[in-house]
């Protein structure tokens, strides 16, 4: 199995204060990776990273093998939730979804044909289908989040990255997210970044606990102290079984 | 009459496709910025004896430039930067006209405008402005949208995110050049964009907002000339104030709207 993600002693600060340090982790193909931690712990930077938004202070990140700029193409990406406050915009779903196509069709003009297709699977996929034509600003927190889904889908990746997709979204509706999340992770892999980290140990095959540094668990390994340590804080946890 | 009738359709066209992406992208008062530092242009255009309103084009273009190269940069100083430019910008073009013999009246023309003024020349040069801004929406439509609703993706989908920010700005310069022709520099900002904010309690598409804010522009634009006409109104000013009405209005139409779907 060839590793889709390689990042090495990675270190990267905004100001003097270091937000990682000498973080490394390797994602094999076809992994569905948790990445949890606290507020401030770094989860949206190594994603920025990953995306080549931002650039390493030391240490070296390869996507596919290549510069992450150069390979960010091939990853579908969905925003955090609460910072994508642009409800008020007037745009329907199905012109969303096509934002996706950007980058695969021509550069003037409309979309073409093949992308209208592309972008009404994807709609169909995350099963929005009957919102197509309604205005984003309409929508529930769960259907927007699944119109930001399937705006990644649309870019047709190799690599979804997904930060914070339930925030503000009820139990029932994540559980559905994340069980389509599951159905997706059998031809891509899939990296998503959550605070809930005993929720997602029930669909991913590793977690990476990031609070400046990194460490990497299976789920299985998962106990009431990993998140203590992880926290610096006891933390309440629902013990549950694993089907592996 | 006709001259000026002309001039609001020409007008309505900038208006309506620019004053959209100003109201979706919350570029409002960089769009003030942009106008108010076109006195520089225009004073020096003056003072020199060329075209004011070659001056007025050459300076909006290279504040809009400046102003988002800057922002771009120093993104936390955007509030600073618009104020400076706003008012460096009037300043300087104020001493030009000041050095000019015979000041007075054109230098109020230019503040409030005067479109009963307005020359068939005039109307060519904005017959230009509203071909190159439709031409590049229509080329890059997408682009602008994606950018207008999300930068980061945009970006992450290979978009020159920067560059597409920068041509907008130099949009909403020849736009800003278009319709001080009709309402002068200081009034421009409330014609950019309270059409466009009526039209978007209606529509739910960026196209169908720069259609209907075309639309609303006209009516206010040929009303608010019409109004003035009779009793010699300064009929910037007069339009300006039903453009105001006009979005209080729609306001209260929606609302009404809505609570009618209700029940």
């Amino acid at each position: 199995m060839k590793n889709i993600i390689e990042i090495e002693n990675v270190s990267f600060s905004y100001t003097r204060a270091p937000v990682l340090r000498n973080v490394s982790l390797t994602v094999p193909e076809g992994e569905f990776l948790g990445i949890v931690g606290p507020n401030a712990g770094g989860k949206s930077t190594l994603i920025k990273l990953i995306l080549g938004l931002l650039q390493p202070g030391s240490g070296t990140i390869r996507v596919l093998g290549n510069d992450p700029v150069m390979a960010r193409s091939h990853i579908g990406y969905v925003p955090q939730y609460p910072t994508f406050s642009r409800r008020d915009f007037p745009i329907n779903v199905m012109d969303t979804v096509l934002m996706g196509r950007l980058g695969f069709t021509s550069h003037f003009g409309g979309y073409s044909k093949n992308d209208r297709e592309i972008a009404t699977e994807t709609i169909q996929a995350v099963e929005i289908a009957d919102t197509a034509n309604r205005p984003v600003g309409t929508l529930s927190g769960g259907q927007l989040q699944r119109v930001l889904i399937a705006r990644a889908l649309a870019c047709k990746p190799e690599i979804l990255i997904l930060d914070e997709p339930t925030a503000n979204i009820d139990m029932r509706v994540e559980e559905d997210i994340f069980g389509l999340l599951k159905h997706y992770n059998e031809n891509m892999t899939i990296i998503v970044v959550s605070h809930d980290i005993g929720f997602i140990s029930g669909y991913v095959d590793r977690v990476a606990c990031l609070n400046q540094t990194l460490i990497c668990h299976t789920t299985d390994e998962i106990s009431g102290k990993t998140i203590e340590e992880l926290y610096g804080a006891p933390v309440r946890m629902i013990h549950h079984s694993h089907q592996h | 009459m006709q001259h000026a009738l002309l001039g609001c359709l020409l007008a309505s066209v900038g208006c309506g496709i620019i004053g959209t992406y100003v109201v979706v992208k919350r570029i409002g008062f960089m769009a003030g910025g942009i106008a108010h530092s076109v006195l520089a242009g225009m004073g020096i255009a003056y003072f020199m004896g060329a075209s004011p309103l070659a001056g007025a084009m050459i300076s909006a273009l290279i504040s809009g430039v400046l102003i988002g190269w800057i922002n771009l940069r120093w993104r936390q100083h955007e509030d600073i930067l618009i104020a400076a430019f706003w008012s460096v910008g009037m300043a300087i073009g104020v001493i030009f006209i000041s050095r000019t013999e015979g000041y007075n009246i054109d230098l109020m023309s230019y503040l409030f405008g005067n479109i009963l003024l307005i020359t068939t020349r005039d109307l060519y040069l904005m017959l230009i402005l509203d071909s190159v801004i439709l031409v590049l929406v229509l080329l890059f439509y997408r682009q602008f949208l994606a950018t207008a609703f999300d930068e980061e993706f945009s970006r992450l989908r290979g978009i020159n995110v920067e560059f597409y920010y920068i041509l907008l700005l130099c949009m909403v310069a020849l736009t800003v050049v278009l319709l001080i022709q009709v309402v002068g520099l200081i009034l421009v900002l409330a014609l950019l964009i309270l059409p466009a904010a009526s039209a978007a309690q209606f529509v739910s598409s960026i196209k169908r907002m720069m259609l209907l804010s075309a639309i609303f522009s006209v009516v206010i634009t040929t009303t608010g000339l019409i109004i003035s006409y009779e009793p010699d109104l300064p009929s910037g000013s007069t339009i300006i104030i039903l453009a105001g009405v006009f979005y209080i209005l729609s306001i209260i139409t929606q609302g009404m709207i809505r609570k009618l779907r209700k029940n």
